[in-house]
C-alpha cells in the first residue's frame, strides 16, 4: 500500500509537470490552430538557462528562475514572429513541418553548443521530504510541483476569464476576423499566448529537471510529446482539460512503469493517445467542432 | 523523332525521364567507382541511396499526394526490416537461391508493413491534420519499443519466442541454437545481399508503380482528397478507400526498403526512431512536396553530403532544421511567393528576348 501511494504521488507530480507543458500546447492550439512542436524544446532551453545561471553565474535560485522564465518568454515570442507568423493562413501540414524544424533547430543548437552529455541538475527545491509513516516518504519536489501546478492553474483560469487580455484571447480563438473588427490586436494577442505558454514551459523545465536531476539537449522532446498527448487526452483547446489530461497521463505512466514494465511505459502512454483518438477524438473535455464547407 | 516524343502522354514522358535519370545517375556512379575516380566510401553509399529514395518517394505519396503528414515512416521501415530479416534467417537452408530469398524477404517485409499501414490508416480514418500526424508519430515510437522486447531463438526443436524477458536457456538445445532476435541487441545474422543492379531494378519498379498510381484514377482521387476532402466526397469519391490505398502502398514500400536495409547492414531497432522519420520528411520537403523527381534528387544530395563531407556531418541536423523552416516559409508565405513569381517571370522574359534576338 505504501509503495502504491508513493508511486501515485510521484505520478501526480509528473502529471502536474505534464499539465503545465500541456497548457502551453492547448492555449497555442486554441488560438493559432497549430501544434507548436517546438514547445518541448523551449522546456529544455529553460532548464539549461536555469542550470547555467546557477552554476556559471552563481545566481541565487529565485533569480535563476526569473532569468529562465524571461529567456523562455522571449524565445517563445521570437519563434512565433520569425517562423509561425509568415505562415498564418497556410495549410496545417506546412505549419507543422515548420514547427518540427524549429524543434530540431533548438535541439541541435543545444547539442552543438553544450554537448550531448547529460549534466547533473541541482534541484531548485530546498524543501525536505515529508515523512508520513515508516517507509512512506514524499519528496519535496513532488509537494512543490503539486502546489505550483495548482496555483498556476487557478491563476491562469482567473486570467483567462476575468481580465481584458484573457477575454481577448478567447475572442481571437473563437473568430480571428470578428475579434479584429472589435478592435482586438490579433497579432499582439497571439504573441501574448506564446509568451505565457513559454513562461509556463520554463517553470515546467525547472520542476522537471529538479525531479529527474539531470539535463541534456533531449530533455524536452519526450515530455513535450507526452504533454501534447495529455492535451489531446483532456481535449485540446480546453484549459481544465489540459490539467486533467496531464494528471491522468502522469499517473498512468508512473503506475505502468511500476506494475507493468519500465521499458514499455512509453509505448503504453502512446497507446493511450491512439485509444483516446479512436474512441473520443475530441478528448475528455473538448468540444466538437463541425467543419463547414 | 519529335513527333514520336510528342505522341507520348506527358505523364508517361515524366516517368520515362525520371527513370532514365535514375539509370543514368547510378550508371555514372558505378562507372566513376570502377575507374577509380570515386572512392570506396562512395561505392558504399549507392545501395543505401536506392532504399532511401524508395522511402522518400513512398513518404511523398502520403505527404504530397494525399496531403497527410506521416511522422512514423521509420516504424514501417522497422517492421519491414525485422520481418525481412527473420524470414531470411529462417529460410536460409530452405531456399538456396540468394536472389529468390532476398526478393521474397522484401515482398513479405513489405506486405507485413503494408498491412500495419492499412491497420493504422483504418483506425485513424476519422482524423486528419495534426492529430493524424501525432498518431503516426506514436505508432512509430511504439513499434520500435515493442520490437526491442522480442526474443526469438531457433534450435532443432523449433522456434522459441519470448516477449520482454530473455528465453530460458535450459529449454534450448545449445548445439543447434541460432539466435534470431535478442531484445534490444543488434540483429547480425542476416546473410548480406549487396547487388547494386538488383537494388536499382527494385527502385525502378517502385518508381513505375508509384508514378502509375499517381496518374491513375485513384491518383486523381488522392489529389482531390488533398485539395478539398468535402468537395471530393460530394462528387462520390470514397475517401476511406483511397486513404487506405495510400497508407498501404506507402507502408509497403517503406517495408521493402526496410528489408533491403536489413540485408545491407546490421539491424538495430533503436535506430528507427522519430529522428529517422524526420530525416525522410526533410528529403521530401527539400525535393518539393508532391514532386517525385524532387524527392529523388534531394535524397541523393542530402544522403551523400554528410558521408562525403565530414565537417558537414556535425552541422547536418542544424542544416536539416533550417531547410524545413526556410522551405516552408518560402513556399507558403504570400510575400515570398510574389518575389519568386516576379523573378521567374523576369527570367522567362529574358529568355524570350534572347530567342527573338537570335
Amino acid at each position: 500500500m505504501n509503495s502504491f501511494i508513493s508511486y501515485l504521488a510521484s505520478g501526480i507530480s509528473l502529471g502536474g509537470i505534464y499539465a503545465l507543458i500541456a497548457l502551453g500546447y492547448t492555449m497555442v492550439y486554441g488560438i493559432a490552430k497549430m501544434l507548436n512542436f517546438a514547445h518541448g524544446d523551449v522546456i529544455m532551453v529553460g532548464g539549461y538557462t536555469i542550470f547555467l545561471a546557477i552554476t556559471s553565474l552563481s545566481c541565487p535560485i529565485w533569480l535563476s528562475l526569473l532569468i529562465g522564465v524571461l529567456v523562455c518568454t522571449a524565445l517563445g515570442v521570437t519563434i512565433e514572429r520569425i517562423a509561425y507568423k509568415p505562415l498564418r493562413g497556410a495549410s496545417s501540414i506546412s505549419v507543422l513541418i515548420t514547427a518540427i524544424g524549429v524543434s530540431y533547430l533548438l535541439q541541435n543548437l543545444a547539442l552543438n553548443i553544450l554537448g550531448s552529455d547529460a549534466k547533473t541538475f541541482k534541484s531548485v527545491v530546498t524543501l525536505k521530504p515529508i515523512v508520513i509513516n515508516e517507509g512512506l516518504k514524499i519528496s519535496g519536489e513532488t509537494v512543490v510541483t503539486i502546489i505550483v501546478t495548482v496555483v498556476i492553474m487557478i491563476a491562469l483560469t482567473l486570467f483567462i476569464n476575468k481580465t481584458k487580455m484573457g477575454r481577448a484571447m478567447q475572442a481571437v480563438s473563437e473568430d480571428k476576423g470578428a475579434a479584429q473588427l472589435m478592435g482586438i490586436n490579433v497579432n499582439f494577442t497571439i504573441s501574448m499566448v506564446f509568451a505565457i505558454g513559454s513562461a509556463l514551459a520554463a517553470v515546467a523545465g525547472a520542476l522537471l529537471c529538479s525531479t529527474y536531476p539531470q539535463i541534456s539537449p533531449y530533455t524536452g522532446s519526450m515530455p513535450g510529446i507526452k504533454a501534447f498527448i495529455a492535451a489531446v487526452f483532456g481535449g485540446i483547446g480546453s484549459i481544465p482539460g489540459a490539467m486533467l489530461g496531464g494528471l491522468l497521463l502522469g499517473v498512468i505512466e508512473n503506475l505502468s512503469k511500476a506494475y507493468i514494465s519500465s521499458q514499455l511505459s512509453d509505448a503504453i502512454v502512446f497507446a493511450v493517445l491512439i485509444v483516446v483518438l479512436i474512441v473520443k477524438p475530441t478528448g475528455l473535455l473538448g468540444k466538437k467542432i463541425n467543419e463547414k464547407v | 523523332m519529335k513527333n514520336l516524343i510528342n505522341k507520348i502522354k506527358p505523364t508517361t514522358r515524366t516517368t520515362i525521364v525520371t527513370l532514365l535519370f535514375v539509370i543514368f545517375f547510378f550508371g555514372l556512379s558505378q562507372l566513376l567507382v570502377n575507374t577509380g575516380m570515386a572512392g570506396y566510401s562512395y561505392e558504399g553509399l549507392l545501395i543505401p541511396m536506392c532504399f532511401y529514395i524508395i522511402l522518400a518517394v513512398s513518404l511523398n505519396l502520403t505527404v504530397g499526394i494525399l496531403g497527410e503528414l506521416s511522422l512514423g515512416h521509420a516504424g514501417f521501415m522497422c517492421i519491414g526490416g525485422y520481418v525481412g530479416a527473420v524470414f531470411a534467417m529462417l529460410t536460409e537452408n530452405v531456399i538456396t537461391s540468394d536472389l529468390l530469398r532476398y526478393l521474397l524477404a522484401l515482398v513479405i517485409g513489405g506486405v507485413v508493413a503494408g498491412l500495419f499501414g492499412a491497420l493504422i490508416g483504418f483506425s485513424i480514418l476519422r482524423l486528419k491534420g495534426d492529430y493524424l500526424a501525432i498518431v503516426t508519430l506514436a505508432f512509430g515510437q511504439i513499434t520500435y519499443k515493442i520490437l526491442q522486447q522480442c526474443h526469438l531463438i531457433k534450435d532443432c526443436n523449433g522456434l522459441h519466442f519470448s516477449f520482454s524477458e530473455p528465453i530460458d536457456a535450459s529449454k534450448i538445445d545449445s548445439a543447434s541454437k541460432v539466435v534470431i532476435l535478442n531484445g534490444a541487441q543488434t540483429i547480425t545474422g542476416v546473410e548480406k545481399y549487396k547487388s547494386l543492379i538488383v537494388s536499382v531494378i527494385i527502385l525502378l519498379v517502385t518508381l513505375i508503380v508509384i508514378y502509375n498510381l499517381i496518374d491513375s484514377r485513384a491518383g486523381r482521387a488522392f489529389k482531390a482528397i488533398r485539395d478539398n476532402s468535402i468537395a471530393a466526397e460530394s462528387i462520390g469519391i470514397n475517401i476511406s478507400k483511397y486513404k487506405l490505398i495510400v497508407f498501404f502502398t506507402s507502408a509497403f514500400f517503406a517495408g521493402v526498403a526496410g528489408a533491403m536495409y536489413a540485408h545491407t547492414t546490421s539491424l538495430e531497432a533503436s535506430k528507427f526512431d522519430f529522428n529517422l522519420s524526420i530525416m525522410f520528411l526533410v528529403y521530401v520537403v527539400l525535393g518539393g512536396i508532391g514532386k517525385i523527381r524532387g524527392s529523388i534528387i534531394a535524397t541523393i544530395i542530402l544522403y551523400a553530403l554528410p558521408e562525403l563531407l565530414r565537417d558537414f556531418a556535425t552541422y547536418r541536423m542544424i542544416v536539416y532544421a533550417i531547410i524545413l523552416i526556410v522551405m516552408m516559409i518560402v513556399t507558403n508565405n504570400e510575400k515570398c511567393k510574389r518575389i519568386i513569381d516576379s523573378v521567374t517571370t523576369k527570367l522567362k522574359f529574358w529568355k524570350k528576348t534572347a530567342k527573338e534576338d537570335n
